[in-house]
């Protein structure tokens, strides 16, 4: 079988360059009448490529459901006593099985494009074929030549080292395969970008081609990024969703960016303008799409995510070289086609607005590249690494999250081309009272202490009623041609043009997410606190009490041990009314190392905390818990002599003694507790930053819903009249 | 005179004259930006050092990037406050440090860490919420020949 998988890989190589070979050579038309043929051949060879990546992905998946040691990829990331999900999902924390997952998506994503396209765009879409399976070719190269996870271990080892314990996370195991989605998808516009600048068909085909599949790009990227938030706030034991981290940031670039392309791609659709812009944007998407999986791989950055020495930054910096030299090269070379059919009419008007918007969020991702790269910027300029921290992102990051927030208002309520001052009074008037007034009853209410999260409600409050300005008018002008009820004309208004209202909602979406993020940012009270058993910490105007400790023993589903939970219950009081209860807890895992004992190697391998959680719609209240196994020591040094002593015990009875010992010593935790550090934290509106992603998602997923395919009606004269005189009232 | 000269036949500016300000202006705000950036990225950012390099010449109160493995045998904690030595990460070569606050999961004796830290008589005090524990296994190992 292992044999079965490298053959796939070394298969795929083959089939992927063969398939680039066609494509090009099918593309220049040499063959004559049989170029098409060619062409055909090469799109069938991204289908066959996908499907043999496929089956090797199947084969090293099936090797970690089996505990196949044999395979060292196994052995490093899994082990018997790891959950059947997490073994299932372990194949991408390693670096070969995440390596073969982005292929294995690429060649799926490609394949449906192609599949979708295969009678459309047939000049651009071989050399967007040969573009997707040089993707292929890379990372096969790699998984080939350098990471081949299907490499044999020297030794085979009787027990595996296990999942990493911090990836034990439903989230995090469906964090990686989104964010690969994102990446891969982000890797169709660019390819037919590439395709549209070699044949000069520059006109608005290739972006409606490739327009859903960069939405699902920014979709599956978005999702990922929250997931891992998510991942960060429940189980890192920080209590903070996001650090400025280099492979966070690496997500959130690529992000920014094609949510500025899904933007200023409208313009060119309507207008026939930002044509240079457009392309670049895709371009720098793609690109930055691979820098991202290059920060993770390469442990170029310091990051909590990748740190050591790798073998693959070389390869992943020649690539992207090759990806700015060459989309560099063909911007300039087709500059002269690129040229707009029209110029901006005015500054009051939506194109404008997007224009803007695409400024603010081109200036995010740069601040955030500046930010991410400036140990190595620093030590090339003045020979030292340096870093910046959280304070010099918030000072750039938070301005510009105010400008996009108000930007996601303005631009629904104004008109293209151009607007006049009526217009904009009419339009805005409202909303802009909306805003005005909620920042004047949060400053009744006594809510003080940070401008910018004080004005960050306000806009959130304006895109609300802006958003909602639109929606009830578009409701009424439906109303006006049927006899619909509310509800039913505003399912009805959103069927009928899903991409605008879906982008409405997310901008709604957004201004929840970023109000969620400035309160949980500017009001949160944290502590660290050591504490006893009955001892209280305040917080936040809550009581947090140190009831009791707790512990258990976790076996695994093959009877073995798998961690030992030690934790605590803590009562939550406000105003001494008790209004909560949070248990917290740290898991210890077992190390691998041999030399360790068989009692200390409980508590030396890794720990993870389960966070104790109270969330509200209002705030939340969070705990974690370092439980203090100092005073278990003694203890587990006398285990360990005892059970070094007993070798010659059979296997089972030596296990039951260990499980019996260690059932001992948690005993003895919860009957003399020690006193136990924790970190409490208590957040307002943090569920909000959950709630307003997902309302961006739904909006995203509206957006990218087919349309409905119904014969257009013709509208009688009298419905036109009283939309008319509806439109005029508004 | 001069106004003729610079409208239009329909009494507004030139359109060619009016994109070339706005695309200096544009570009001008473009420029101030990016040197704010550039000057403030310098200015507050703090220095990574090693730590024979900070045993060697730290400037007290001055705040550094200090990267290293935590010494085996050295962490010990009195309710927040740790304190534990970080060596080179190729070296022998230690440094004590004491940090108050909650203790990333994966930190442990021999990790690598990042912290940012200040000189405070013999001792380097950790900033709060800095310290940063690399995730151990997640697409690090360097490939065993």
């Amino acid at each position: 079988m292992l044999s079965l998988g490298s053959g796939c890989l070394v298969l795929a190589l083959g089939v992927a360059l063969y398939g680039i070979a066609a494509s090009l050579y099918g593309a220049r038309g040499r063959a004559g009448a049989g170029s098409r043929a060619w062409v055909d051949s090469g799109r069938r060879a991204v289908y066959a490529t996908a499907g043999v990546v496929l089956v090797a992905f199947g084969v090293l998946e099936a090797a970690f459901l089996r505990s196949d040691f044999a395979l060292s990829v196994v052995a490093d990331h899994s082990s018997t006593t790891t959950p059947t999900f997490y073994r299932a999902t372990a194949v991408w924390s390693s670096q070969e099985g995440s390596l073969l997952l982005w292929v294995v998506l690429l060649g799926l994503w490609s394949s449906l494009m192609l599949f979708l396209t295969r009678r459309r765009a047939r000049e651009v879409a071989p050399y967007a074929t040969a573009v997707l399976l040089g993707f292929a070719v890379f990372f096969l190269s790699l998984l080939v030549f350098l990471e081949n996870p299907f490499d044999r271990a020297q030794t085979v080892v009787a027990e595996g080292a296990g999942l990493n314990p911090l990836l034990r996370h439903p989230s995090m195991m469906i964090h990686p395969p989104m964010l690969y989605s994102g990446y891969t998808l982000f890797a169709v516009p660019f390819a037919f970008a590439v395709g549209a600048l070699i044949t000069r068909r520059l006109d608005a085909e290739w972006i409606r081609l490739t327009r859903p599949f960069t939405l699902a790009a920014w979709f599956f990227l978005g999702c990922g990024i929250l997931l891992g938030a998510r991942w960060s706030y429940t189980e890192l034991g920080w209590g903070g969703y996001w650090a400025w981290d280099p492979v966070e940031n690496a997500s959130l670039m690529p992000w920014l960016i094609g949510t500025a392309f899904l933007h200023s791609v409208m313009i060119q659709e309507k207008r026939g303008m930002l044509k240079i812009w457009n392309v670049s944007l895709v371009l720098a998407t793609g690109v930055l799409a691979i820098l991202g999986t290059f920060l993770v791989r390469s442990g170029i950055l310091n990051s909590i995510h990748a740190f050591g020495a790798s073998t693959l930054g070389v390869p992943f910096l020649i690539l992207i070289g090759a990806m700015i030299a060459g989309s560099v090269a063909l911007v300039l070379s087709r500059a002269s086609d690129l040229r707009s059919d029209a110029r901006l009419d005015s500054l009051l008007s939506r194109e404008a607005v997007f224009l803007l918007n695409n400024l603010v969020l081109v200036g995010l991702c740069f601040v955030i590249f500046w930010g991410t790269f400036f140990p190595l910027i620093s030590e090339a300029v003045t020979g030292n690494e340096a870093s910046v921290g959280p304070p010099w992102f918030d000072r750039y990051i938070v301005p510009l999250s105010l400008i996009l927030v108000l930007l996601s208002g303005i631009g629904p309520v104004v008109a293209w081309r151009r607007a006049t001052a009526a217009n904009l009074r009419r339009n805005l008037a409202r909303p802009g009272a909306v805003g005005v007034l909620a920042l004047v009853v949060l400053l009744l209410a006594g809510v003080s202490g940070s401008v910018g999260a004080l004005l960050m409600f306000a806009l959130a409050a304006f895109v609300f009623a802006a958003v909602g300005q639109e929606l009830w008018r578009g409701v009424r002008a439906r109303r006006a041609m049927s006899s619909d009820s509310v509800p039913r004309a505003l399912v009805s208004l959103v069927q009928r043009n899903r991409r605008r209202y879906g982008g409405y909602l997310v901008h709604v979406g957004v201004a929840v997410l970023f109000a969620g993020v400035a309160a949980s940012s500017a009001f949160q009270d944290a502590r660290d606190v050591q504490l006893q058993v009955g001892q209280s910490a305040k917080v936040g105007g809550y009581d947090l009490t140190y009831v009791r400790p707790t512990s258990k023993l976790e076996a695994a589903s093959n009877g073995r041990l798998e961690k030992i939970d030690l934790g605590a219950v803590m009562r939550v009081s406000r105003g001494g009314k008790q209004v909560g209860t949070l248990r917290t807890e740290r898991s210890f895992f077992p190390s691998a190392d041999p030399t360790l004992g068989p009692v200390s190697r409980f508590f030396e391998g890794e720990a993870t905390s389960e966070v104790g959680l109270r969330a509200g719609l209002r705030r939340d209240v969070w705990s974690a818990i370092s439980p203090s196994v100092r005073d278990l020591r003694k203890q587990v040094a006398e285990g360990d002599r005892v059970f070094n002593g007993a070798k010659a015990l059979p296997p089972v009875q030596r296990d039951i003694a260990l499980a019996e010992a260690l059932s001992g010593l948690t005993r003895s935790y919860t009957v003399n507790p020690p006193a136990a550090t924790f970190r409490l934290i208590v957040s307002p509106l943090v569920s909000w930053i959950w709630i307003g992603a997902l309302i961006v998602f739904a909006g995203g997923l509206i957006a990218l819903w087919p349309p409905l395919r119904r014969a257009p009606r013709p509208v009688a004269a009298r419905y036109a009249a009283r939309v008319a005189r509806e439109l005029g009232r508004a | 005179m001069a106004r003729t000269e610079t409208c239009g036949h329909n009494g507004g500016v030139d359109p060619a004259r009016k994109r070339k300000l706005r695309f200096v202006i544009a570009l001008s705000c473009a420029l101030l930006l990016a040197s704010a950036l550039i000057y403030t990225s310098f200015s507050a950012s703090s220095e990574a050092r090693t730590p024979s390099q900070l045993a060697a010449a730290a400037k007290p109160g001055r705040v550094y990037e200090l990267t290293g493995k935590v010494q085996p045998g050295s962490i010990s904690s009195r309710g927040t406050t740790h304190r534990f030595r970080v060596r080179d990460r190729e070296g022998h070569v230690s440094i004590p440090v004491s940090y108050t606050g909650a203790l990333p999961d994966p930190f442990r004796d021999g990790r690598e860490i990042v912290v940012d830290v200040r000189k405070r008589g013999a001792t380097f005090v950790g900033e709060r919420d800095t310290l940063v524990t690399k995730c151990p296994s997640k697409f690090t190992a360097e490939k065993k020949t």
